[in-house]
């Protein structure tokens, strides 16, 4: 074995389907003075790319996880290691019909087509040796297949080695990575250290052991996944090669049967969650199988056994065909179910491409390449980025209790806004007892506890009768209260008081403030004192990376306000940008600042009794903010708003809010003022008024001219993705987005029916809706509109598609409704000429 | 004919061994578990007999309580029934081990026919259980048994031994203890599993006795690194390799 | 006093006897041997020679052949007789089996495939387990010691001491311990008559030989050096080779003068089996290979390729 690098321009750690993505797209994009290493022998070093099922679904209700999966089978075809063989999922279950069909719907509107319902019948013909009469149909998608990933990692590490770009070597143990400044310098191995200026952490359930060498978090969990292979089965005795027949996911409980060879691989997501941590994993050397390989714990599979009899019963249930192979194997699974991707934030150079699985490995590997190489990747990447941790999410408790909770839910029915029962009241307002005596229904945002809607409205139901637009459906009811819909119209008419405490808030100061702000802002951050500015803030190419808000409060002091859920990798974006010679700073208000929303016609009136501050219409104009004296509080006030109505955001000190929300609500109850939740805040009051938000509508994907976003004079600084705006202001828009309502509701069985987003577009005869730059229409957020009586779908269309009035079908779980476009671009639907907000 | 399999819940071990801080056991927190290989063959035969002449057979074990896991597994390539003695998790030294397998022995309303162990146990290696249960019982005993077979109530062994086969016989009831290679072990079905959750394991309590063969702790053998010389890669190699054979005499 | 048990057939003696002898004498006490079978009075001479000073004989009009049983009785019933510190045995298949009878007899501990032994109150071993990768630490609580001594733990040593002196005894065999014994025999499977345990070159292939088909390279080139063939568990669990093959711990235990193992990565149980042949030459492909830690001189390569290659090479320097 030839002697390691004292340096290298980029150490990548691991050889798994990950590692070998890694050097290869590095070295395809140009890199050179690649190091890789691994622990383990090659081609298989023991971790979880060694036993994984290969097979590939490539449909997921994740538009970002589709992409990625759709680009790794891409690349799997282009090395020859792919195998088309269809796939089935099953449903024994007519809620999992339903499923099906949404599943259907979702690939469509990620361009993954050929999907189509099975009935028991036609399953069987399919796959002869299942029992038809356990199942109620199933889901057909001919383009599933099964993947050498072994083969694929070591044609890619070959080639990386071969053309020069880097060099591999196996059987290296990593004891340390080094960091200086912030910045990784390097690897200590039990064979020398190589000094790096980049370290790619590719080491799957090893991960968190190897970040944390660096002091930084990479919060995955390792957990088992339980398997085994049965054979030899006569019927498949003269099958050539791995695989004939198609996949099979038993999706009501949770397995999947694939043909192997001669035999059947039974694998499940139904046992009990079992979790180990990094430091229980063996050594390639202690351990029986692999490290990743555990002994199979049958008592755990139970149950699995007699599920894939009663599916299989010809193959399952024979007494001949024997366990050939049975093992727990180790997957990477993560708090939130997408995979650990970026560099980490703790520390520079240092990048994580972890929580990855076989389907996703090449077109991860490709996409963070990019984004080291280039600084952005051709596929959005925000749910996986790294940065959108919050520091209590990296604790052991957090990632632990909602992998146990969510591992069932891998094949499960999983609804959009489905809460976390795991691991809740962490981060609590200090409005919270408050509010739960109004009876609010809190979802969760970054560990935050919001309000959804309040129990104490339900009265407004029968005031408001069918304004609310009710749902009779179950699904698009889960999760759903008419109450949102009340509350809604209560705030139009008088005025609403929401919780924002779950706002991330971070200040730039220091002499260069102003320039950091700028570099990542859009809009003209050189605005007067006491200025709010919306902006969006675009990547290198010129999508988007974020949408937020930035106050001027002096002038070397800028106060960024944005999304809980996102708010920590707006924080590193921002944190990238500070200049070496440390004339600026950042620093994280979110925990020391609390903000109360008032909106509605009488928002004014309510706030003035209050205060001694002029909150009148001239003295106090939108789109500024000062501080002003609320009784013993000095509070900053922000005069804007994302729900289309008169009012304010108010920023107090944690430990004051309560005392600010006693006095509003006591000044609030002579004007009929009620407590409002995010369901308005969110999706109805941001729907009436077409306002965009950042991952439904605003991603890397589409430019600032196609979301209708654009100002009328670019801004002169220089700001990251100028050069990419300018000439996207210079072309026409290929699609743009559009605001569209939904024309008749009614199903085929006479029910109402309420999309909720994700759905594709469809021509009036039913065909997908692709742009010229193959991209599809698919409805980026839905909700009521209850102002307006309608159920508002915002969807991109091919910019000739684009017309007022034009009419289109929207696909929702298997069923066609009319639509018709209400908006081009983003003019309100609702007071389109803002009369109510600068009121 | 009732037969009676007596088996140890072992870790399934990799290449190297790690022991626990208090060096007095193996670490097997990563490990699995499962029965010393012998001893699946002597299951394996177990199953053969009833299948061919009928009767039960019985497995037996002492161990913790976890070792039902094993009986299962065991249970579900064929076995009848199976008797857990339940310890402490301590490993006990083979005379008490060998007591309580007698006495439990002789608690079981069936006289089993024969008794087969296997020929060592992974683990420890103690070879004496089998016969002190012989003794114990008056049974005859045949060990290392690589080849057997079941007629007129007699049973016919064969010992593989340097310069080639002993043949041995006992009759009925008798013990044997069975070698890798006397057959080829069989696999769970998943028919089987199921089955096997359905049937019984006689859960039992025994006393431990103060060990006479007292462990007091583990340690790994040395297994110092030669140092290969790398004589060079693939057939390229080949002359510095015939060299090698000349000096050391090869031929 | 130590009695040593020296197992034979049919007077030739099993050569890991006389490394039981060896470690016996070494104890420091002296040392007496004891056969069991007429036959055995043959051995007078080399137990002399490896330092036993009388060599007691028990013989029985029973016992003509291999008699586990018997030999625990007549071991039983010379302690009796004369008391001796301890009684050990070889660490084989026989060794353990007959001084586990003799232990069950007197109901006493017995420690099985020691590599020392330190006598005393208690008795303080060191013992092999786990196929020899662990070494135990254990005592021993009773007067006589009975233990077997690891295989190859001590080489033997000739004191070139005159012949020890035969005292015959006749053991009070009862009919139940003569009841299982040694029928007939039959000769070993090993084609060429050369078996693993004497055959001086073993080639031994695993599973990267492939297939059954691929061990004819191997038997050719083993012909050539006049030694035999080998194999890995997982070869004769896979139906490619008979079991008498096998070498490890569920195997043969073998310690060749030349071992060479190829396309064998090193299980636990297999090293367990060869580890002390005198020189291992490793042919993988795999240069991380765990067996290459036990071995002498390695080639990173095919064996498909090597082995013919080797062979034709020896084929030609032999003339």
């Amino acid at each position: 074995m030839s002697k390691l690098p004292a340096s290298a321009k980029c150490v990548v750690i691991g050889a798994g389907i990950v590692g070998n993505g890694m050097v290869y797209h590095l070295a395809k994009l140009g890199w050179k003075d690649i190091v890789q290493i691994d622990k383990g022998p090659l081609p298989n070093p023991g971790g979880s790319t060694g036993h994984a099922s290969n097979f590939i679904f490539p449909v997921d209700h994740s538009k970002e996880m589709t992409a990625i999966t759709a680009e790794s089978m891409r690349q799997y075809k282009e090395w020859g290691t792919f195998t088309e063989t269809g796939g089935i999922e099953v449903a024994r279950t007519q809620e999992r019909m339903q499923e099906l069909a949404r599943r259907i719907t979702s690939a469509k509107s990620w361009g993954i087509d050929g999907g189509r319902i099975l009935t028991p019948a036609e399953v069987k013909e399919l796959v002869p040796y299942i029992d038809e009469t356990v199942i109620v149909g199933g889901y057909y998608q001919p383009t599933v297949g099964v993947v050498d990933s072994l083969r694929t990692g070591t044609l890619m590490r070959e080639y990386a080695v071969e053309t020069g770009a880097a060099q591999s070597f196996a059987n290296i143990e990593v004891l340390d990575i080094t960091v200086e400044n912030g910045r990784v310098t390097g690897v200590v191995t039990d064979q020398g250290t190589i000094a790096a200026d980049y370290v790619v952490i590719a080491t799957g359930c090893w991960s968190p052991k190897l970040a944390a060498m660096a002091g930084a978090h990479i919060p995955l969990t390792p957990a088992v996944h339980q398997m085994k292979d049965i054979g030899p089965v006569p019927f498949f005795k003269d099958t050539k090669g791995d695989i004939e027949w198609p996949i099979v996911r038993d999706m009501d409980v949770f397995m999947y049967e694939r043909q192997h060879g001669t035999g059947l691989e039974i694998g499940s997501y139904a046992h009990r969650p079992i979790l180990y941590t990094p430091e229980d994993l063996p050594s390639n050397a202690t351990a029986a199988l692999s490290p990743t390989e555990f002994a199979f714990t049958q008592a755990d599979f139970d149950i699995q056994d007699e599920h894939a009899y009663e599916l299989m019963p010809s193959i399952v249930g024979d007494e001949n065909v024997r366990e050939k192979y049975a093992i727990n194997g180790i997957l990477s699974y993560t708090p939130d179910g997408m995979p650990i991707l970026g560099e980490t934030p703790e520390v520079k150079g240092l990048w994580s491409v972890a929580a990855v699985w076989i389907k996703e490995g090449p077109g991860t590997s490709k996409s963070v390449a990019e984004w080291m190489v280039l600084g952005d990747s051709e596929i959005d990447l925000h749910a996986s980025n790294i940065a959108r941790f919050h520091d209590h999410q990296k604790a052991q408790f957090h990632i632990k209790s909602r992998v146990d909770e969510s591992f069932n839910k891998t094949y499960g029915i999983v609804h959009p806004l489905e809460q976390y029962a795991s691991n809740r009241n962490v981060r609590l307002s200090p409005f919270y007892e408050a509010e739960k005596e109004l009876g609010a229904v809190f979802y969760e945002t970054a560990g935050w506890e919001r309000p959804f809607w309040y129990e104490s409205n339900k009265g407004l139901l029968a005031k408001f009768g069918d304004k609310v637009m009710p749902r009779t459906a179950e699904w698009e009811s889960r999760w759903w209260s008419p109450i949102i819909n009340a509350e809604h119209l209560q705030m139009r008419e008088s005025a609403g008081i929401v919780d924002l405490s779950a706002f991330a808030i971070f200040d730039v100061t220091g002499p260069s403030a102003l320039s950091v702000v700028q570099k990542a802002a859009l809009r003209q951050m050189d605005v007067a004192i006491g200025r709010v500015v919306y902006t969006p803030v675009l990547g290198p190419n010129g999508g988007f990376k974020s949408d937020l808000t930035i106050m001027r409060l002096d002038t070397n002091h800028f106060r960024v306000v944005t999304g809980g859920a996102h708010g920590m990798a707006d924080k590193k974006w921002f944190s990238d940008l500070l200049p070496a010679d440390g004339s600026a700073q950042i620093s994280d208000l979110t925990s020391s600042y609390t903000t109360i929303g008032v909106w509605g016609p009488k928002a004014r009136e309510i706030i003035q009794a209050i205060t001694d501050a002029d909150m009148g219409k001239d003295a106090f104009k939108f789109s500024t903010c000062k501080v002003i004296e609320v009784g013993p509080l000095r509070v900053l006030a922000s005069r804007i708003s994302y729900v289309g109505d008169l009012g304010w955001e108010f920023y107090i000190p944690i430990e004051q809010g309560a005392k600010l929300w006693q006095m509003i609500w006591e000044s609030g109850k002579k004007h009929e003022m009620i407590p409002v939740g995010i369901g308005v805040y969110g999706t109805t009051g941001r729907l009436e008024k077409c306002y965009r938000a950042y991952g439904p509508e605003l991603e890397t994907e589409y430019t600032v001219i196609e979301a209708g976003m654009q100002s009328p004079k670019l801004k002169e600084a220089d700001f990251i993705g100028k050069q990419a705006h300018v000439k996207h202001r210079s072309e026409a828009p290929v699609s743009l987005l559009c605001t569209l309502f939904v024309d008749d509701h009614t199903s085929a069985n006479g029910e109402k029916r309420y999309m909720m987003g994700n759905e594709p577009i469809l021509t009036v005869d039913k065909q997908p809706i692709v742009d010229a730059h193959g991209r599809r229409s698919y409805v980026t957020s839905a909700g009521s509109a209850p102002s307006l009586g309608k159920h508002i779908l915002m969807s991109y269309l091919p910019t000739e598609l684009a017309v007022a009035g034009n009419t289109f079908i929207v696909e929702y779980l298997g069923e066609h409704y009319p639509c018709s476009v209400a908006q081009v671009g983003a003019t309100p639907v609702f007071d389109p000429t803002n009369e109510r907000i600068i009121a | 004919m009732d037969v009676l399999v007596c088996l140890k819940r072992v870790p399934l071990a990799g290449g190297t061994l790690i022991l626990t801080p208090d060096a007095r056991d193996i670490e097997t927190k990563h490990l699995g578990f499962g029965i010393s290989p012998h001893e699946e063959n002597a299951v394996e035969a177990g199953v053969q007999l009833v299948e061919q002449m009928g009767g039960t057979l019985t497995l037996l074990t002492l161990g913790p309580s976890d070792a039902e896991e094993q009986l299962r597994s065991q249970l579900a390539i064929g076995a009848t029934r199976a008797v857990l003695i339940e310890t402490d998790g301590q490993e006990w030294d083979p005379q008490g081990t060998a007591a309580a397998l007698v006495d439990a022995i002789n608690a079981e309303e069936t006289k089993f026919d024969l008794i087969i162990f296997g020929a060592e146990s992974a683990d420890s290696a103690g070879y004496q259980i089998h016969i002190r249960v012989a003794h114990a019982l008056n049974r005859p005993i045949v060990t290392n048994v690589k080849s057997m077979k079941v007629e007129n109530n007699l049973v016919t062994c064969e010992r593989v031994v340097p310069t080639g086969r002993e043949h041995y016989e006992a009759p009925l009831p008798a013990i044997v203890t069975v070698r890798d290679g006397l057959n080829i072990p069989r696999y769970p079905s998943v028919p089987g599993r199921m089955q096997a959750r359905k049937k019984i394991v006689d859960m039992k309590k025994a006393e431990p006795r103060i060990p006479k063969l007292e462990k007091v702790t583990l340690a790994l053998a040395p297994s110092k690194d030669k140092g290969a010389e790398i004589l060079g890669k693939g057939a390229d190699a080949v002359p510095a390799l015939v060299e090698v054979l000349k000096q050391i005499g090869a031929f | 006093m130590i009695l040593v048990l020296i197992d034979h057939d049919g007077g030739e003696i099993d050569p890991l006897s006389l490394r039981a002898l060896t470690a016996a004498r070494k104890l420091g006490h002296d040392v007496e041997a004891v056969v069991i079978g007429q036959s055995g009075a043959e051995l007078a001479a080399i137990a002399g020679e490896y330092g036993a000073s009388i060599l007691h004989v028990a013989s029985h009009a029973s016992i003509s052949d291999y008699t586990p049983m018997a030999s625990g009785r007549a071991l039983k019933d010379l302690v009796e007789k004369l008391n001796p510190a301890a009684v050990l045995a070889a660490g084989s298949p026989r060794g353990n089996e007959q001084l586990a009878h003799l232990a069950a007899f007197l109901d006493i501990p017995m420690a099985a495939e020691c590599s020392q032994i330190t006598l005393g109150a208690p008795h303080h071993v060191l013992r092999a387990r786990w196929a020899g990768n662990l070494i135990e630490s254990a005592n021993v609580h009773s007067e006589l010691l009975i233990a077997t001594v690891l295989s190859f733990s001590t080489e033997p040593e000739s004191i070139n001491g005159p012949a020890a002196s035969v005292s015959q005894f006749e053991p009070n065999v009862q009919p139940a311990d003569t009841i299982v014994r040694v029928l007939s025999r039959s000769t070993g499977e090993s084609k060429g008559g050369v078996t693993l345990n004497d055959a001086k070159v073993i080639v031994s292939g695993g599973r990267g030989v492939g297939g059954p088909d691929g061990f004819g390279n191997l038997e050719e080139l083993a012909t050539l050096l006049g030694g035999t063939v080998g194999c890995s568990r997982v070869v004769t669990s896979s139906g490619w080779r008979p079991h008498a093959e096998q070498v490890g711990q569920t195997g043969t235990k073998v310690a060749p003068d030349l071992y060479i193992a190829a396309g064998i990565s090193g299980a636990m149980q297999h090293i367990a089996g060869m580890k002390n042949s005198k020189t291992i030459v490793v042919i993988n492909t795999d240069p991380e290979a765990p067996i290459l830690r036990y071995a002498d001189y390695a080639i990173i390569g095919d064996l498909h390729q090597v082995i013919p290659a080797l062979t034709s090479a020896i084929r030609q320097a032999k003339g």
